[in-house]
């Protein structure tokens, strides 16, 4: 977009927190869609140098969560503080620059190529002097998401899970304090998978602050500082993977029977599902 | 995280690293240092697995070279073999001949017919100028509504600007209103235009964000509204009135005249230039609305200018000439299948493309029947009717191609 944005001198660049810091504090958010309470005050400090998994069950209320930060859905009450102010207070552009956000929904209404895709993540720099490394970080955030092969191939040809990495580079590329992960990891294999959380990790280890949405708590269990485990609008568990990953909570929660059992090479939990053997003949 | 998950990590990372072939450790130059921005630690190294940039936009940027030569050609091809064949035959290069003696050049012979000069400067140029900036103006148009929609398949027509300028124009025929002088009716056609779209765009509005779907049924309805009006207008009006408005519909290029090119040039070639600085935008609105949002574009701004501008060029095109269907679908799919989507080449593309094309369904409309002027507006709905059909069978079969 260039009419209105072509001040550049207006826009208000991100400064990165230290680790630990929030840059993203949401504050008693409430969302309902119609009588239909979605959240019900929710209260969540994203901080810069860690990597957050939100978990829960299906429509607890994760992707809202994210909606509600990303203030792509109205708050009933409470605010979201981005970067120590207002959410409303910001730019579109501004916004941009702070806090990338891979979506669900990862399509492209035209064939563009890979590299195109990925090229979009640095529209937010366009024009300041950061956009001089723009080649260097789309050709990094593509190795890192094993997105070169394919780069001058249509991004509509690929399958789910290319797709959902190439969208990934996308978002790496933009390189914002702050990066929003909407269950990236659901089209991918395991290697793939793995892939993801460690570039989360490396995010993280960066200063950069990383939310990632996931529905295999041992992923969580095994890359995330921290969990918060949502549950009908709430958060009611927020700690390190080993406090929240118990399986009394996971049991109750998902409303079905798990055990914890110590990763072998890690110790980290893995979430066991009970399940009835199967009968032997 | 417990040591020696950081161990494995490391471990696994540098196993895929030496996997792919790339140099150096990045892990280790992490952390504080370069907390400025993540990215930063980008290994260099990873430009060497394979990643030719320039590669790849090189061959996009050669196709896209080719394509605009080709276009640039065929549109001065179609231009000078436009004036130069009609009832009276002018060979093409007297016709250039004529156009250089204009700007004081004097390398090849006039026209040697003694009316020569005359047909073309009084009849044929302003035909053949109105013709191609009628056409531009349609291809950009549609290339941006696509654009705007994420949909291939939108058009002018689709959200009501065609008839809702039609209406304006008939109805001021019809009321035979002339306080403007010659430029009244066309006044109309852009005024109602531009009202039409706006009300679809607002009716179609909820809670502050447009979905297309609803955008394009709005349109739908409000065609039928639009057609109903022109319907009542055709019917009340006297007979003279009627053949009037029933010719304007058909859209002709009969009878161009300088003065209405004059009008409209102004317009169509703002209308170009602001929508190629909205290139960028468009491109990134295909990544969906909330994506685009994300990465900084003002998506509701973005689409109220992209709609103000199509409302003006399509007004622009018809005022004069009537409705020309289906130039702003035809044109923009067959270059995206050339060079690719990307507005920053699709729309100056289509603007050539658009004017091309036109041109050449100007020629076929003048020649193809001895000693009649067709509707032009018919022989590009023969052509771009069976084209949709195509497009709506090819778009059922891709996923997506109705997001």
């Amino acid at each position: 977009m260039s009419i209105g944005s072509l001040n550049r001198s207006s826009v208000r660049r991100a400064e990165f927190p230290a680790p630990g810091e929030p840059i993203i504090s949401v504050r008693g958010a409430e969302v309902s869609f119609g009588d239909r309470s979605i959240l019900a005050g929710i209260d969540l400090d994203i901080r810069c140098g860690e990597v957050l998994a939100i978990v829960g069950p299906n429509g607890a209320g994760k992707s809202t969560l994210v909606n509600a930060v990303t203030a792509d859905v109205e708050l009933d009450a409470g605010k979201v503080l981005i970067d120590g102010e207002a959410e409303y207070s910001w730019s579109t552009r501004e916004l941009a620059l702070r806090r990338a956000v891979l979506l669900q929904d990862i399509g492209m209404a035209f064939p563009f190529t890979v590299l195109e895709v990925v090229e979009m993540g640095r529209s937010p720099w366009a024009g300041m002097r950061e956009s001089q490394h723009d080649d260097l970080i789309v050709s990094g955030s593509m190795s890192r998401t094993e997105t070169v092969q394919f780069a001058a191939r249509k991004f509509t040809s690929l399958s789910g899970g290319e797709k959902a990495r190439v969208a990934l580079a996308r978002v790496l590329a933009q390189a914002t304090p702050a990066l929003l992960l909407d269950e990236p990891t659901a089209p991918m294999d395991i290697r793939h998978q793995e892939l993801v959380l460690q570039q989360a990790r490396d995010y993280a280890s960066t200063g950069g602050a990383v939310v990632i949405i996931v529905h295999n708590l041992d992923l969580a269990g095994a890359y995330a500082d921290r969990i918060a485990m949502i549950s009908n609008g709430s958060i009611i568990a927020d700690g390190p993977p080993s406090e929240v990953l118990t399986a009394d909570r996971i049991s109750d929660v998902y409303d079905y029977p798990v055990s914890i059992v110590a990763d072998p090479n890690t110790g980290a939990p893995l979430v066991v599902p009970v399940r009835a053997g199967r009968k032997e003949n | 995280m417990s040591e020696s998950t950081e161990i494995r990590d490391r471990s696994l990372r540098r196993s895929r690293r030496d996997r792919l072939g790339e140099g150096g450790d990045s892990s280790a130059d992490s952390a504080a240092g370069n907390r400025a921005e993540p990215t930063s630690r980008l290994n260099p190294a990873g430009k060497g697995d394979g990643l030719d940039l320039g590669r790849i936009r090189g061959q996009r940027t050669a196709r896209a070279g080719t394509l605009f030569l080709l276009l640039i050609i065929a549109l001065i091809a179609a231009c000078v073999l436009s004036a130069a064949i009609g009832q009276l035959f002018i060979p093409p290069l007297e016709v250039i001949g004529s156009l250089l003696h204009k700007v004081g050049l004097d390398w090849l012979p006039g026209p040697s017919h003694e009316f020569g000069e005359e047909a073309l400067w009084q009849v044929r140029f302003p035909r053949v100028v109105m013709t191609v900036l009628v056409g531009a103006a349609l291809g950009v148009a549609g290339a941006m509504m696509q654009g705007v929609f994420g949909n291939p398949l939108a058009e002018p027509g689709v959200v009501g600007v065609s008839s809702g300028a039609a209406v304006g124009a008939s109805a001021s025929i019809l009321f035979g209103w002339s306080f403007l002088g010659a430029f009244t009716t066309p006044t109309f056609a852009f005024v109602s235009g531009l009202i039409t779209t706006f009300v679809v765009y607002t009716v179609s509005r909820s809670g502050g964000r447009t979905e297309v779907i609803t955008l394009v049924l709005t349109g739908v309805a409000v065609n039928a509204i639009a057609g109903a009006a022109i319907a009542y207008i055709t019917f009340a009006a006297p007979t003279s009135a009627r053949e009037q408005i029933v010719f304007w519909q058909m859209g002709s290029f009969n009878g161009s005249l300088w003065s209405q090119v004059g009008l409209i040039l102004p317009l169509i070639v703002f209308g170009i230039i602001i929508a190629q600085t909205l290139a960028p935008g468009l491109d990134i609105l295909s990544l969906g609305e909330k994506s685009a949002r994300h990465v900084g574009i003002n998506v509701e701004r973005l689409r109220i200018i992209v709609m103000a501008v199509v409302a003006l060029l399509v007004s622009a095109a018809v005022a004069f000439c009537g409705i020309i269907a289906f130039v702003g679908l035809v044109v923009p799919h067959i270059i995206r299948m050339v060079i690719g989507p990307g507005h920053r080449l699709l729309l100056p593309a289509s603007v050539l493309g658009g004017a091309v094309l036109l041109s050449i369904a100007d020629l076929a409309a003048r020649t193809l029947v001895e000693f009649a002027d067709l509707p032009i507006g018919m022989l590009t709905s023969l052509v771009g009717g069976p084209f949709f059909f195509y497009l709506i069978r090819r778009s059922r079969k891709e996923s997506g191609g109705w997001a």
